[in-house]
């Protein structure tokens, strides 16, 4: 990755608040910024709650973000859209969900599932193209024309998930949010589905916000990996980055605690054990979130939030051990 | 020779509309005092139904256990009645099931639940069986447990349910826990902690474990010996070392090579191509022949043998018959000892 890079989308300051009650506020995402560079993959990582998806809905514009700025392709995409540019928006960025059995309305044959957008967007000027286009997708996906008549029940779980991405390939999007998609999955369909992710990336130049819990996975398939932690972002760096040198202390224990298939490693590895769960994002703690669950907590973690800033080429943190400016102060 | 639980030859069927589904098809299986035995496989393998059959808890009808017996020391549990039943399920043998937000009455404290089986088997009076509850919840580490025994499921969070779930089936120092999927509905930090939590207890109690996972990293974490099932069937067994290590079955490898590893860089995952089959109408030969990529005529045929790879190792694979030609396992699955990272 030594060309040029272009940014895609710039996500600057993000927050997402929901109002659950007169008092409560969660906080589900709370000042972010990332950016994601044209025809790379973007992994973001975390525990259920952390403000993943939350994150992906709401660049999409599944939710209205509170504060803060999505551009995508230098067009501010996070206030309000004209009618025209929303559709637009919507073509060129989608997203394939999670559960492949609920994203898929059960009464429409798989041909309108896929052509859906292709109608809504006018993209094909005949009957007999749009069908052409149906196939097409069907093909790219690894699936058959025949399928094209038949309903979603009649398929199994990875190729319900390859028909939902034939879905949002229909559209010709630049920009695919993959919200856990092939956690749903078994083991040995997942591979296949992240295969064809991969294939299809490199085919068509697709840029991919790929959101999972699954570490390993993540690593597989991401050029660079977000972590998020109770609605903050804790580290972001190239994935060999994160996963041989991570910095940040939550990225570390999260790491270890992974079990590894291979049982030599597991018999000889030292666990960092988090103690406690995840604190309530309506009621988070005070300055760092995670100091609560933190082996290295300090005093200035209860008091100050650490700042987001660059502590080597392309490696983000958010983690008072890693601010120079604290350092200093100390000494 | 005397095992804790053998299974012989067990079979289970479903009876379904249009047709039988043969869930489970003629399976062997040991376990010994104080092993941990993982059964990994895929959705549809016949995993959880084998301990739904250990713990007498398949429906019937539809479900039906056709052939086969399940001798826990030495007393076959398929011939007991729904009585005899009561009294090993829970006592004898427990499980921890995999969706803790579900597993619990949300109606009912968690101190009462756990009680409820020290009562029903152990004849405590409830003043003892609130104490028992206490300690209990205080060994699987929830803190504040005098406190805690009083509140219902819903104050607490995942992790802290799964524990409680621990507790309600160690309470009466059962023999054998079936742990189906225990920590898949889990975080992996959260995931990490229950893991450490079983080992711990098992060392302290002695209870052998069933673990049922699709996990082969828990595996890895957890267990000694592993059975992997596909198709209804036992396609190979092993030590972990062995299974992990020397796989010998087709399926085997593609499991270990389809996982991205962690500690090493995979440019391409090796993807098991096909789905698996279906048991209504399963396959006469091997269950994994049409997926394959070594699969020979005989392969769809005839079911094969299992061939004895070691006193531990058993493989059901044309590929080891001596007529078969040699195939090298692919290198995606080297696991072996050359992290140095």
């Amino acid at each position: 990755m030594t060309e040029q890079r272009e940014k895609l989308l710039q996500v600057k300051n993000l927050k997402k608040y929901f109002t659950i009650s007169r008092q409560d506020i969660l906080k589900a995402v709370d000042e972010i910024s990332f950016d994601v560079y044209k025809g790379e993959t973007l992994g973001l990582v975390g525990e259920s709650g952390c403000g993943k998806s939350t994150t992906g809905r709401t660049i999409i514009r599944l939710y209205e973000p509170t504060d803060g700025k999505v551009v995508f392709d230098n067009h501010d995409i996070s206030g309000k859209l004209s009618a025209k540019t929303r559709k637009e928006l919507r073509r060129r960025m989608q997203m394939i969900f999670q559960d492949p059995y609920a994203s898929l309305n059960p009464r429409m044959m798989v041909k309108d599932i896929i052509a859906e957008g292709i109608d809504i967007h006018h993209l094909a000027k005949s009957p007999k193209e749009r069908m052409e286009r149906v196939y097409e997708m069907l093909e790219t996906v690894g699936l058959n024309r025949e399928h094209a008549n038949r309903y979603p029940h009649e398929f199994s779980g990875g190729q319900r998930q390859r028909i939902g991405i034939a879905r949002a390939l229909a559209v010709d999007p630049d920009f695919i949010i993959a919200d856990e998609p092939i956690s749903a999955l078994d083991v040995s369909i997942q591979a296949q589905v992240v295969n064809l992710l991969q294939e299809l990336q490199e085919k068509q130049g697709l840029t991919f916000l790929f959101i999972a819990h699954d570490l390993s996975m993540v690593k597989h398939i991401s050029d660079r990996v977000g972590v998020m932690y109770l609605g903050n972002m804790a580290e972001l760096a190239s994935s060999d980055e994160v996963y041989e040198h991570p910095l940040h202390p939550y990225t570390q224990s999260l790491l270890s605690a992974i079990p590894v298939a291979d049982p030599n490693i597991e018999r000889s590895r030292e666990r960092i054990i988090l103690e406690g769960d995840v604190p309530s994002p309506i009621d988070p703690p005070s300055g760092c979130r995670f100091r609560t669950r933190c082996p290295f907590a300090m005093d200035v973690c209860a008091k100050v939030r650490p700042k987001w800033h660059e502590v080597e080429k392309d490696h983000w943190v958010a983690c008072h051990l890693h601010d120079e400016e604290m350092k200093t102060e100390k000494a | 020779m005397s095992h804790l639980l053998e299974i012989n030859n067990l079979s289970v069927k479903f009876h379904i509309f249009g047709g039988t589904v043969q869930a489970v098809r003629g399976i062997s299986l040991n376990l010994n005092k104080g092993e941990t035995l993982a059964i990994v496989g895929e959705s549809g393998s016949g995993k959880s139904v084998t301990s739904k059959a250990i713990m007498g808890l398949i429906p019937s009808p539809p479900g039906e256990i056709a052939t086969g017996d399940i001798l826990f020391e030495g007393n076959d549990l398929v011939k007991y009645s729904k009585k005899q039943l009561q009294k090993i399920r829970g006592k004898e043998i427990s499980m921890i099931f995999q969706d803790p937000m579900t597993a619990l009455n949300p109606t009912m404290k968690i101190g009462k639940q756990i009680m409820e089986g020290l009562i029903k088997h152990q004849g405590m009076t409830k003043h003892d069986a609130k104490k028992r509850a206490i300690e209990l919840l205080q060994l699987v580490g929830i803190p504040n447990p005098e406190k805690r025994v009083d509140e219902y499921p819903h104050q607490f969070s995942g992790g802290m349910r799964q524990r409680v779930v621990i507790a309600i089936a160690l309470a009466c120092n059962p023999k054998i826990l079936i742990a189906d999927e225990p920590t898949t509905a889990l975080d992996v930090t959260i995931q990490a902690q229950i893991l450490d939590l079983m080992r711990d207890l098992q060392k302290k109690t002695g209870t052998a474990i069933i673990l049922i996972t699709h996990d082969l990293g828990v595996v890895a974490n957890l267990a000694q010996r592993v059975a992997v099932m596909y198709g209804g069937k036992i396609v190979e067994t092993g030590t972990l070392d062995e299974i992990f290590y020397n796989p010998k079955h087709p399926y085997t490898w593609g499991l270990l090579s389809s996982m991205p590893k962690l500690h090493a860089k995979t440019d391409k995952l090796l993807a098991i191509p096909g789905t698996p089959p279906d048991l209504s109408n399963p396959p006469k030969g091997c269950p994994f022949a049409p997926r394959c990529p070594y699969a020979m005529k005989v392969c769809t045929d005839h079911m094969p043998e299992y061939t004895e790879m070691s006193s531990t190792q058993r493989t059901a694979c044309w590929l080891l018959d001596e007529r078969a030609p040699k195939v090298e396992p692919p290198a995606t699955i080297g696991v072996g000892g050359s992290n140095n990272d």
